[in-house]
């Protein structure tokens, strides 16, 4: 009996724990959103039409985290449909953000605007940071 | 005309119309289109859901030919007739399968353009095209990054076409859009794009080296026109975007969103208007040095001494070296940059210029310029703006006032934040043969018809 009260406190307090580490997370993630991306993304993720492509439920954003890590880190110029839209602007390198930053800003954005995906770590960038192009 | 692939359907407000007689075009009518417009003005929307509706040219019949940056149903160009005078348009015929922005008509001629090329069509009697799968290509191989990639086109009276190439940067600097990033100097775009090249308008296959730069120093320019008047060339500028977000410690987010003025400018051969190297402040009424090249925010061109060391590039020959070292600023290369006729607030978009010569309209009206502004999307985290089409009024080929609201709520009317919002986008400006002024729009392709009742 005690035993098992002990387990349920225990997942208990790790699922609350992983949750409130996704909100400070985001909250976070928020900030840096507001600073650097939502001038082109815009507050909704919205994006503008033909110019710069939404963040809501877009292949990239609920896609490979290691994809969008990398166009924050080195920005992005391809101009490779998005959901069979082009877009004539470039996104510049992010370099002057951190990692801790980048996970933050990715985890909101793939929990925003009508997203749902999981976290973006600290240790994911630095993988994608240290990995060979 | 014969091989034109002919579409005759009723489009979306005619689809009312033609369900319950007249009421569709009625109601069109009486609410302007969901226009507001001044006292004396009403406006119909011809057509919707065709493309995305770029520019636009209207024939001595009445006939309206649209550039789309979308195909519809294949096609890139729409020929479009209201057959019975009601306003709405009744028949569509698509031929020229690329997209585009740019259309005019001149001397028997149709000409449109692509992102990289401009051709030509030849005109029958009723200015309808005669061989819609053989243009004529008169210019081909104009640089394409696929930013300002459109290309616009204006005819003189003296077998001139006028391009624009625009900038594939914001600001020329090392790193396109990029935190802290310097200018380039100089700005080797300039070589082939940020500026007005000259053709001839009846030459095949002309590439650069065929034309002459007629204007440099234009970051973006999507409309232009010819002015009958003045003779000569007036042209819309796209001012430079983010200047919060790359020198964040020189601009908070409200002036950026009032940064730079959307400028017109009347060109002549060998105009400059100072793109990358300087931006027109509407605030300060004056040209400021780019923060890129050593700009402040506030030091004019004007303030500066010209120092021949530091205009090219710095003591060391390295350009970099000087930049962002406020005392001593370096003076741009290129000289006689030239004021704006007339200064608009920042980032509207202007994306089509048009010089009234019509006898529609009152008096007031008569050679002023009226400009079509897309409207903004680099005012965020402020509201966006200017998805309207504005007046200038002119006397004697000089703006005799100050510039005005004509047309606007093309986005929907209410305050919104994001772009994707608008629901339509003023893209395009023609007169047509009764001095009606019509206006596209590129979200849903509409096209509006503008007229006078006294
Ligand atoms: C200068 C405007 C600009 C800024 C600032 C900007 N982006 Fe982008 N972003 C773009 C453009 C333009 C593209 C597409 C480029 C292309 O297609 O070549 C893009 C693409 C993307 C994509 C992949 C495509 C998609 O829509 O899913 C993601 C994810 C993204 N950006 C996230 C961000 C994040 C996060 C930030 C802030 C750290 C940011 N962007 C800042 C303009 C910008």
């Amino acid at each position: 009996m005690k035993k098992t009260v002990l387990v349920v406190f225990f997942i208990t307090t790790t699922v609350l724990l992983k949750a409130q580490s996704l909100k400070t997370s985001m909250d976070r993630g928020q900030k840096v959103y507001e600073k650097v991306c939502l001038s082109c993304h815009m507050a909704d993720g919205g994006g503008v039409p033909h110019l710069n492509p939404p963040l809501s439920q877009t292949s990239y954003v609920l896609g490979d985290k290691s994809k969008i890590i990398y166009i924050v880190l080195h920005g992005m110029t391809d101009r490779i449909p998005i959901e069979d839209e082009y877009y004539s602007n470039n996104m510049a390198a992010h370099t002057d953000l951190n990692d801790q930053q980048i996970a933050d800003v990715l985890t909101y954005v793939r929990n925003n605007f009508g997203n749902k995906a999981s976290a973006v770590t600290v240790a994911d960038v630095k993988a994608v940071r240290t990995k060979k192009k | 005309m014969k091989n034109f692939l002919l579409y005759v359907f009723c489009l979306n407000i005619s689809l009312a119309a033609c369900a319950s007689g007249n009421d569709g075009v009625k109601k069109a009518v009486d609410d302007n289109a969901g226009l507001k417009l001044p006292a004396g003005f009403t406006a119909i929307k011809m057509s919707e859901n065709i493309g995305r509706s770029r520019h636009i040219a209207v024939t001595a019949q009445g006939d309206v030919y649209v550039k789309s940056s979308k195909l519809y149903n294949g096609k890139g160009i729409l020929f479009m007739k209201d057959l019975n005078g009601d306003g709405i348009i009744d028949t569509v015929m698509g031929f020229g399968k690329y997209t585009g922005t740019g259309i005019a008509i001149k001397n028997g001629y149709l000409y449109a353009s692509s992102d990289e090329e401009v051709f030509r069509y030849k005109l029958n009697a009723k200015n309808e095209v005669i061989n819609p799968d053989q243009p004529e290509k008169i210019i081909t191989g104009l640089i394409n990054r696929h930013q300002h990639e459109s290309k616009s086109v204006a005819l003189d009276n003296e077998g001139n076409i006028y391009v624009n190439v625009g900038a594939y940067a914001n600001a020329c600097q090392e790193k396109d859009r990029t935190l802290h990033s310097k200018g380039r100097m100089p700005c080797p775009i300039l070589d082939s794009a940020g500026g007005i090249w000259q053709f001839k308008a009846d030459k095949l296959n002309q590439t650069y080296g065929d034309g002459i730069r007629y204007a440099t120093g234009l970051r973006n320019v999507v409309g232009l026109d010819w002015n009958t008047q003045t003779n000569s060339l007036f042209v819309m500028q796209h001012g430079r975007d983010q200047l919060h977000d790359n020198w964040p410690e020189l601009f908070d987010t409200k002036q950026s969103a009032e940064l730079p003025a959307e400028t017109m400018y009347e060109l002549h051969k060998g105009s400059n208007a100072g793109w990358p190297y300087v931006y027109y402040d509407p605030i300060q009424h004056k040209k400021i040095l780019a923060p890129e090249y050593g700009g402040d925010g506030k030091k004019g061109i004007d303030d500066i001494k010209s120092e021949p060391s530091v205009i090219m590039g710095g003591k060391g020959g390295d350009p970099t070296t000087l930049i962002n070292d406020m005392s001593i600023a370096r003076k741009p290369v290129e000289k006689n940059i030239q004021d704006p006729t007339v200064a608009f607030p920042a980032h509207m978009a202007p994306n089509a210029l048009l010089f009234y010569t019509g006898n529609q309209f009152p008096e007031k009206y008569k050679n002023g310029a009226f400009i079509a502004f897309h409207g903004s999307w680099n005012r965020a985290p402020e509201p966006q703006k200017g998805y309207l089409v504005a007046f200038v009024p002119f006397k004697n080929g000089k703006p005799s006032g100050d510039w005005e609201i004509f047309a606007d709520d093309f986005a929907g009317g209410d305050e919104f934040m994001s772009p994707n919002k608008a629901k339509h986008r003023p893209t395009g400006l023609a007169q047509g043969p009764d001095g009606s002024l019509y206006v596209t729009d590129d979200v849903k392709g509409a096209v509006y018809k503008i007229s006078y009742n006294k």
